[in-house]
């Protein structure tokens, strides 16, 4: 097992959840797979899916939810 | 002028434009700044700045206390709301006022009754400008839109009461599709709304986006003749123009006075627009809704008629009387706007925020350039994604386009992608030039002019927020 960390692709605003009403997409501790989604990058009005990107479990998010986030910014630290 | 110091209650490009207006009238400028905007432009221009918040939109220019508490620290006794955010907020509008405080705008009053849609279509048809067929009100049950599209005839359109920007919008092309469509349109308007209230209007296809600009001063209102914005993608205009390629003289005195009409009908102050849509081939007009503010394309107009539109609803906000009688607005030449975005034509309109690492803004007769760009700024990925407005004037369309394709060729715009090959490309297109379009010509254009644009697919993962 080794730690690896999910990298925002874009500059902008990390969401953890699909919609302000539903619930996280992941939590800390699930089993993720490579094409799950972990969040959403909201850049100039428009929302882009972030992709786990590797198999794993995820130890802990590194962004909050709504916060500002730059390109290549860890937001999640997994267990690959 | 009762105003002596204006807060600029918006950023980018339309707080610039306001701060240079407020300039020439001797205000004084206040800009508010979210953390992501510290070096913006109107930043850099306005007399005073004021940071209000963190880069989030709904925890700085959204938020209505801590703007008020910003107007109160600086002392600017009246504020501008530019467009969006909370330029058409009747309730900030109310608190502005009820603090002592002048609101660059309408009433409260009028920006609610224009904000509701049924209640627009009301007061336009009290008023005798014509809208959509459809229904005179909302809707509650499914069963009375049926009987209604049974006259209105199909395609329809299912709309939400209180949707807006295109959201809640549904086709039917049949009864059937319609009996499908209804109850999904119903739950979908009270999960994003909290109003389950609908209303169904006839389809009008093929129609061009034409709308009324017009001033008042709550007693007189007087219009400042149109633009034509149907070059649009996803419902957001790219292009706009003044006048309509599209209107006859005689239509043309007919569309303007049913604006000036309904706007004297709700005693409206201040700048205002009314959208129509117009059907070139029966030269019918339709009333759609009324934009209680300035807005994004009111350059063309200004352009055509030298008229100074942010100028003029500061004044009337100050308290002076329409400045300007009927006849004295003019038309002179053809005026056009394109919208340079922070999006890439290449790939699927990616927006793209970065820094400008280099610029060149065209000038020369009949060229203006509205923008919030400077050399070494950091375009921040917070907000929408306009940049600047190019706008060129000449003495007909076609030298406009003439003007407009030399102004995009010297505009240079390095360190991030921008919908400069896009305006190249529509200015070269004989569709455009012949003017010949309508609202839903440009999205099927792109798809098949996606190689001169370098078009690849849009990413997968790419959704843009409805």
């Amino acid at each position: 097992m080794a730690t690896q960390q999910i990298f925002s692709p874009l500059p902008g605003i990390f969401y953890r959840k699909p919609a302000p009403d539903k619930p996280d997409y992941k939590s800390d501790g699930d089993t993720i797979m490579e094409n799950d989604t972990i969040g959403l990058i909201e850049v100039m009005k428009s929302f882009n899916e972030v992709k786990a990107g590797a198999a794993g479990k995820i130890l802990r998010f590194l962004a909050e939810n709504e916060e500002a986030v730059m390109a290549g910014q860890p937001i999640a630290e997994i267990d690959v | 002028m009762m105003i002596r110091k204006l807060l600029i209650a918006n950023r980018g490009e339309i707080a610039v434009r306001i701060i240079r207006a407020a300039r020439e009238l001797g205000i004084a400028t206040v800009q508010v700044y979210s953390k992501a905007d510290k070096d913006s432009l109107a930043v850099r221009l306005a007399d005073e700045s004021i940071e209000i918040g963190p880069p989030q939109a709904s925890k700085s220019y959204l938020n209505q206390a801590t703007i008020l508490a910003a107007a109160k620290t600086t002392g600017a006794d009246a504020i501008h709301p530019g467009y969006g955010f909370l330029a058409e907020n009747a309730e900030f509008a109310a608190a502005v006022e009820a603090a002592g405080l002048i609101f660059v705008g309408p009433t409260a009053q009028s920006i609610r009754l224009m904000g509701d849609k049924v209640a627009a279509r009301e007061a336009a048809a009290a008023a005798g400008v014509p809208t959509v067929p459809g229904s005179r009100g909302r809707l509650e049950s499914a069963d009375a839109a049926f009987a209604l599209v049974e006259k209105t005839g199909f395609p329809v359109m299912i709309k939400a009461a209180a949707g807006g920007g295109g959201r809640g919008i549904r086709i039917a092309r049949s009864a059937e599709e319609f009996h499908h469509l209804m109850p999904q349109a119903q739950a979908e308007a009270l999960a994003a709304f909290g109003d389950g209230g609908l209303y169904v209007e006839k389809l009008i296809e093929g129609a061009r986006h034409i709308e009324v600009q017009i001033l008042g001063d709550g007693r007189d209102v007087i219009h400042c003749f149109e633009r034509e914005c149907s070059l649009q993608r996803r419902r957001q205009k790219v292009w706009e123009e003044a006048p309509s390629p599209s209107l006859t003289p005689a239509g043309r005195d007919k569309l303007c006075s049913s604006a000036v009409a309904l706007a004297k009908a709700v005693d409206y102050r201040g700048a205002g627009t009314l959208e129509y849509l117009y059907d070139d081939r029966s030269h019918e007009f339709y009333f759609l809704e009324m934009n209680t503010r300035i807005q994004v394309e009111h350059p063309v107009t200004e352009m055509i008629t030298g008229i100074d539109l942010v100028c003029e609803m500061i004044r009337i906000a100050g308290g002076e009387p329409l400045r300007i009688r009927q006849d004295q607005v003019r038309v002179r030449g053809h005026s056009i706007e394109v919208r340079i975005n922070a999006e890439d034509p290449a790939k699927g309109f990616f927006p793209s925020p970065g820094t400008i690492s280099a610029l060149s803004v065209p000038n020369g007769e009949g060229v203006r350039f509205d923008s919030m760009l400077y050399e070494g700024y950091t375009v921040p990925p917070f907000y929408d994604s306009l940049l600047g407005k190019l706008i060129v004037h000449d003495d007909d369309r076609r030298s406009a386009i003439r003007r407009l394709e030399r102004a995009l060729a010297e505009l240079r715009v390095e360190g991030l992608a921008t919908t400069k090959p896009l305006h190249q490309a529509l200015a070269r297109d004989p569709d455009v030039q012949a003017a010949r379009f309508h609202t839903a010509w440009l999205e099927p254009w792109l798809e098949t002019h996606a190689a001169s644009l370098g078009t690849a697919a849009p990413s997968p993962t790419t959704k843009v927020a409805q």
